[in-house]
């Protein structure tokens, strides 16, 4: 007679804080490949152009912006040419407030899988936000050939490149998994964040250079966790400067984002399957 | 023995209003002019102290009315809702069947959605691509792999869903509700395949409104009311005292199925010769009338009436479709529907039941009518009595060529 398996309990939540258990997390990490993939499968089988849209839409806003804020109001672009300059900032954008969109409807996308099965919920977010890397990799092709055309070659800060993925990645995260559980109990908060993003697309550095705000006040600026961010992506594509010591302030932001986002998470992740 | 299943002062609170969503804007002008109903009359418990241990191998059945909890039970047990007091206790791998297809996409192809719907159902990739030929084969969907899901008939997909969720060799695996929708046969099929999983020594945990399949299933039923337990016990007893308590109306009933579905004030009755009459002997025609209405246009809707006996069989099943073409409506309508059952009735009490769908849709299903079919008068009151007593007709010849007969 081999062992029984032991116990697993569901019992009423004790405390104010629901543990994250990264060893079931880990355990369904299957699941969330399987959902980044239904997810990208489904993405490029729904749409005609497919991978094209995903690239299309920074290349159109760039041209848009080039003409707008490059030529007629003359933003300062630290010495690159304004095209590159913007789409290099486009490129990170559209990864943020695509992935972010999509993180912070997950759990709504997906009332089925919350409602019928049991998994960590924290899978669904984590695992939508993955597709975004794609299209990124997509637009960071796009990027190489504008910046070919362009005759821009990048230095050897290119090597940190993935560093600014990740943290842009993180930031979702940090602004997402809130979102994701507020959406579950309040359904405007979609409308709402699409007002949000187009704010911060302008209290971010992309279409101008964030050498723009000096001083002290780049400390300020830097509270935006998207500063560092877009700065560090374009010190290591097009070039310009590298990102000063406000960008600890960035990172200090993304940290705390992050696990007060994941604890939000959490303490409203009981109650997701009795709400959705 | 070994218990996988365990509940202790298990409850589950639902505040009403705070199911569904509410948007910010709404919640932000409740703050501003607070109205707050008395706590006790937004509370409700779904299940209020439920004790019960479970033993490896057992297959119970769950029934009770609609709402006394037989659904939150089973999430509970499957840890998809937190409990408000006490715990529930699981060992081994569950799976959970609440509904069938969780997770299948529409736009991606069988062969990618049986990947997708068995890792949700929790296999492995691996785990899934052994079982794959077996799980094809149960679905009968070899031809379609790589077709899109949206192309796939109704009864195609049922078929897919079920078989996915029937090889996920869970050691506890949880049934709801889900085999009301599909046709007999696909309900043939799985009542066929939990039975096999039942003998193979796994445990059973299965909820239905059908008594009759949970009689057929399960040993053992738990009978819910109100979120509290009622009874607990082997399943003839425990489903006949169900049904002796549960079905009160005796030759008419009506319902109005759910607020916002398609079918309304629903009512079956039953009539001997014309009228509603109050002992019904066992060699006098049954005629049901079936009535409700529809608040929507209906595409190819079918009728089912059903009888069953004190031991949970089905002594009767009839569809509409078998007989005559279903119903399609392009607009809201009232509906009346006669069905005639030739006497073959043993005497003894019947529950009647009504199924009313669509091919993909279920619309109703219950057991609305308590129908005690009395003997005849010259019928042994202690006789055995078969399943049914048709109408026969004896005939006694005198033996032929004895002498003496004739004078």
């Amino acid at each position: 007679m081999t062992e029984p398996p032991p116990w697993i309990e569901n019992r009423a939540p004790e405390g104010p804080l629901s543990l994250l258990s990264l060893e079931e997390l880990w355990r369904y990490r299957e699941l969330g490949f399987v959902l980044a993939a239904r997810d990208l499968k489904v993405r490029y089988k729904q749409t005609l152009l497919g991978a094209a849209w995903v690239v299309l839409q920074p290349v159109l806003a760039a041209a848009i912006f080039t003409i707008v804020f490059g030529r007629l109001a003359g933003l300062p672009s630290d010495g690159v040419p304004y095209a590159v300059f913007v789409f290099s900032g486009l490129v990170v954008w559209s990864f943020f407030s695509g992935t972010l969109t999509t993180v912070a409807q997950s759990l709504v996308q997906n009332r089925d899988l919350v409602t019928k099965t049991y998994f960590p919920s924290l899978v669904v977010p984590l695992a939508l936000a993955l597709p975004g890397l794609v299209d990124l990799g997509f637009s960071l092709v796009v990027l190489g050939v504008v910046m070919a055309v362009y005759g821009v070659v990048p230095g050897a800060a290119l090597a940190l490149l993935p560093v600014w993925a990740l943290a842009c990645l993180l930031v979702v995260l940090a602004a997402g998994l809130p979102l994701a559980a507020l959406n579950v109990k309040y359904r405007d908060v979609r409308h709402t964040l699409g007002f949000l993003v187009q704010v911060l697309l302008f209290a971010s550095p992309v279409v101008y250079a964030s050498s723009l705000v000096e001083g002290g006040w780049r400390y300020v600026y830097a509270l935006n966790p998207m500063v560092a961010v877009l700065d560090g992506f374009r010190w290591s594509t097009v070039g310009g400067p590298a990102p000063g010591l406000e960008a600890i302030v960035s990172l200090a932001v993304i940290v705390v984002g992050l696990i007060v986002g994941v604890i939000v998470f959490l303490r409203a992740d009981r109650h997701f399957a009795d709400l959705i | 023995m070994t218990t996988v299943i365990e509940a202790q002062g298990l409850g589950k609170r639902y505040r009403l209003g705070e199911s569904g969503y509410v948007t910010l804007r709404e919640r932000l002008g409740d703050v501003l002019r607070p109205e707050p109903a008395p706590p006790s009359e937004r509370e409700v418990w779904a299940l209020r102290n439920v004790d019960m241990a479970i033993e490896q191998g057992e297959t119970v059945g769950i029934i009770g009315r609609n709402g006394a909890g037989k659904t939150t039970f089973l999430r509970t047990v499957a840890r998809i809702v937190r409990p408000t007091t006490g715990l529930v206790r699981i060992r081994g791998r569950v799976g959970a069947l609440l509904e069938v297809g969780t997770g299948f996409h529409p736009e991606l192809t069988g062969r990618e959605n049986v990947f997708l719907n068995g890792v949700v159902l929790g296999m492995t990739r691996k785990e899934v691509a052994r079982r794959f030929d077996e799980i094809v084969e149960f679905a009968g969907v070899e031809r379609f792999l790589e077709t899109p899901l949206k192309r796939y008939s109704s009864g195609m997909y049922l078929r897919l869903a079920f078989a996915v969720a029937a090889h996920v060799d869970p050691d506890v695996l949880i049934v709801d509700e889900v085999l009301a929708v599909g046709d007999a046969e696909f309900q043939r099929r799985c009542l066929g395949r939990l039975s096999e999983l039942g003998e193979e020594g796994r445990t059973v945990l299965f909820v239905s409104h059908d008594s009759g399949a949970v009689a057929r299933l399960c040993t053992r039923a738990v009978w819910l009311e109100h979120g509290r337990v009622r009874d607990d016990g082997p399943v003839t007893e425990v489903v006949d005292r169900y049904l002796q308590t549960t079905v009160q109306a005796v030759t008419k009933a009506e319902v109005d199925p759910s607020p916002h579905g398609v079918i309304e004030r629903l009512s079956l009755s039953v009539h001997v010769d014309g009228e509603a009459g109050e002992t019904i002997r066992r060699d006098q025609p049954l005629i049901f009338e079936l009535t409700f209405a529809s608040r929507a246009p209906v595409r190819a809707l079918d009728a089912a009436i059903y009888l069953i006996d004190r031991h949970g069989i089905r002594v009767v099943n009839e569809n509409l479709s078998d007989v005559k073409p279903t119903i399609s409506e392009s607009g809201p309508a009232r509906y009346r529907i006669l069905l005639t059952i030739t006497p073959i009735l043993a005497p003894g009490e019947y529950v009647v039941g009504v199924w009313l769908g669509s091919s993909d849709e279920l619309f109703f299903r219950g057991e609305l009518l308590r129908l005690p079919i009395a003997p005849l008068p010259s019928d042994h009151t202690e006789s055995v009595h078969g399943l049914v007593r048709p109408a026969v007709e004896w005939s006694v010849e005198q033996p032929v060529g004895e002498p003496g007969a004739a004078s």
